[in-house]
């Protein structure tokens, strides 16, 4: 697995007027990482996330992607909202296409990514579908199924599995633990749910309490699958949930 | 068994419940022959996949769907219920007292009385120092904790709980399951909740009736005889857990 830095966040601060929200955050996510963020409610993890697709710009401090600073038009930076996402006016397979075509990438190797990621997917029955047709969690999956198929540079996932039961979770966590060594990508996922935090991550990253600051990093080592039951699983939840219960 | 010498204190019976609904040409069946009693004063968890039908069960017994077949009996004669809703469905216009007031107001209760009663919830919620705060200056747990304290207000012999923390980030979530049974620790009341999350489920519930995907029948009770408060990383806390994880359908 190569070491190198795929993205670097270098002393990230973001105040609105007198409110400091980050404060000095810097951390570096490797090449093919699956990072984990989690903090207490209401810490500035979404305004984090803003800083990094470039809706909000930082007060100082910057991110940069292979060296250079992060820039939509440059690098391919997917995003995966709690609420789905797909365009109610096209098909699945249209969804998927969607980035592919204003990346312009050529009509060949658009097709081969979009069967491939229907095919991991299971999605071949909804091909032709259009978003109404479908299930909330089923048009989640095409919305990860579309990120994917862009190979971004960095995938940022916000709660994508929020309100779903354990059972889809698990079952999409699982998928997209596939689709993530499938194609490689860096990935960013925030979530309240330390539980699934360790389930997905190679490291998770712990912001503190407003204004936020990394308070503390763990690698997590576990083999995959991984068992939430094991004594190994509950040690690091443990350890998570002791960072920052508050309750 | 034991469910002999309980048969006094059941509040709520529930015998071969069903419902479908018709949709253009088709017969959509929600709820397939539910049976189940609730006893008086205990927590019941209703627990199942997402979009199985537990609403509807639910809307069934407070009245707002007549089965299509089945009954429903209030072995007390009377409908009494309190609601707690996903949604948090507290009136915007209206103060943290107004709202949580509203019942005994309706019922023409005086403003004294109702006052005393309302006051003495609110601060039970943990709410004391907010009673002339608006909904839109608390945070979603504190809406919460305001239609928790309404629902008691009207002082029902069942509580209806619907997804109460659904909207809830996980954090926020475990601290309400410990404020939820605190209150009811106090305050016994007869609990009936539904939830898709096994992890609160087992949290919370005396038992927990497990149902099936879509149209819900009833797939298996759990009694859950660990002591409070429960510890959601006890070893014998997640092997209930595995096991009701490994009994639910998965609703893709």
């Amino acid at each position: 697995m190569e070491e190198k830095a795929k993205v670097r966040v270098e002393n990230l601060t973001k105040a609105f007027d007198d409110l400091l929200v980050l404060d000095n955050v810097s951390f570096e996510v490797k090449e093919g990482d699956f990072l984990c963020i989690v903090g207490p409610t209401g810490c500035g993890k979404t305004t984090f996330l803003n800083l990094l697709t470039k809706l909000i710009e930082p007060t100082s401090g910057q991110i940069l992607i292979d060296g250079v600073p992060a820039d939509p038009h440059k690098h391919n930076i997917s995003f995966v909202f709690q609420e789905p996402s797909a365009f109610p006016w096209l098909t699945t397979q249209q969804n998927l296409e969607y980035g592919l075509k204003i990346k312009k990438i050529p009509k060949k190797e658009m097709e081969q990514r979009v069967n491939d990621i229907i095919e991991l997917l299971g999605l071949e029955r909804f091909r032709n579908a259009y978003p109404h047709e479908m299930s909330v969690s089923m048009e989640q999956r095409v919305v990860i199924g579309r990120a994917f198929a862009m190979h971004p540079d960095l995938l940022l996932m916000d709660e994508p599995y929020g309100q779903m039961d354990i059972k889809m979770r698990y079952y999409l966590e699982d998928e997209v633990i596939k689709l993530w060594k499938a194609t490689g990508s860096t990935v960013i996922f925030i979530t309240h749910n330390l539980e699934e935090a360790v389930y997905l991550a190679n490291r998770v990253l712990v912001l503190s309490n407003k204004p936020a600051s990394v308070k503390a990093e763990f690698q997590v080592d576990l083999p995959r699958p991984r068992n939430v039951s094991s004594p190994d699983f509950i040690e690091i939840r443990k350890n998570i949930t002791d960072m920052i219960k508050w309750w | 068994m034991p469910v002999d010498e309980r048969k006094e204190s059941v509040k709520l019976r529930v015998r071969s419940a069903a419902k479908s609904f018709s949709a253009r040409k088709e017969i959509f069946e929600a709820v397939n022959d539910v049976s189940l009693d609730v006893y008086e004063n205990e927590f019941l968890v209703i627990l199942g996949p997402g979009q199985c039908g537990k609403s509807v069960l639910l809307n069934m017994i407070s009245g707002l769907e007549t089965p299509t077949a089945g009954t429903i009996e209030f072995t007390g004669g009377n409908r009494n219920l309190g609601f707690v809703f996903q949604k948090t469905a507290v009136f915007p216009w209206k103060t943290v007292m107004e709202n949580v007031e509203l019942a005994p107001q309706i019922r023409g209760v005086s403003k004294a009385e109702r006052r005393k009663k309302a006051q003495y919830l609110i601060e039970l919620v943990g709410l004391a120092g907010f009673e002339s705060a608006y909904p839109r200056q608390l945070s979603g747990g504190m809406k919460q904790r305001v239609g928790i304290a309404r629902a008691y207000c009207s002082d029902p012999d069942i509580l209806l709980m619907d997804e109460p923390f659904g909207a809830l980030d996980a954090q926020t979530r475990y601290q309400m399951e410990e404020e939820v049974l605190r209150i009811w620790e106090k305050e016994k009341r007869t609990v009936i909740f539904v939830t898709n999350n096994i992890e609160e489920a087992v949290y919370l519930g005396d038992r927990i009736i497990l149902l099936s995907e879509c149209p819900a029948r009833v797939k298996a009770v759990y009694p859950i005889d660990l002591p409070r408060p429960r510890n959601q990383i006890d070893p014998a806390f997640l092997r209930i857990r595995e096991s009701i994880e490994a009994n639910t359908d998965l609703a893709l």
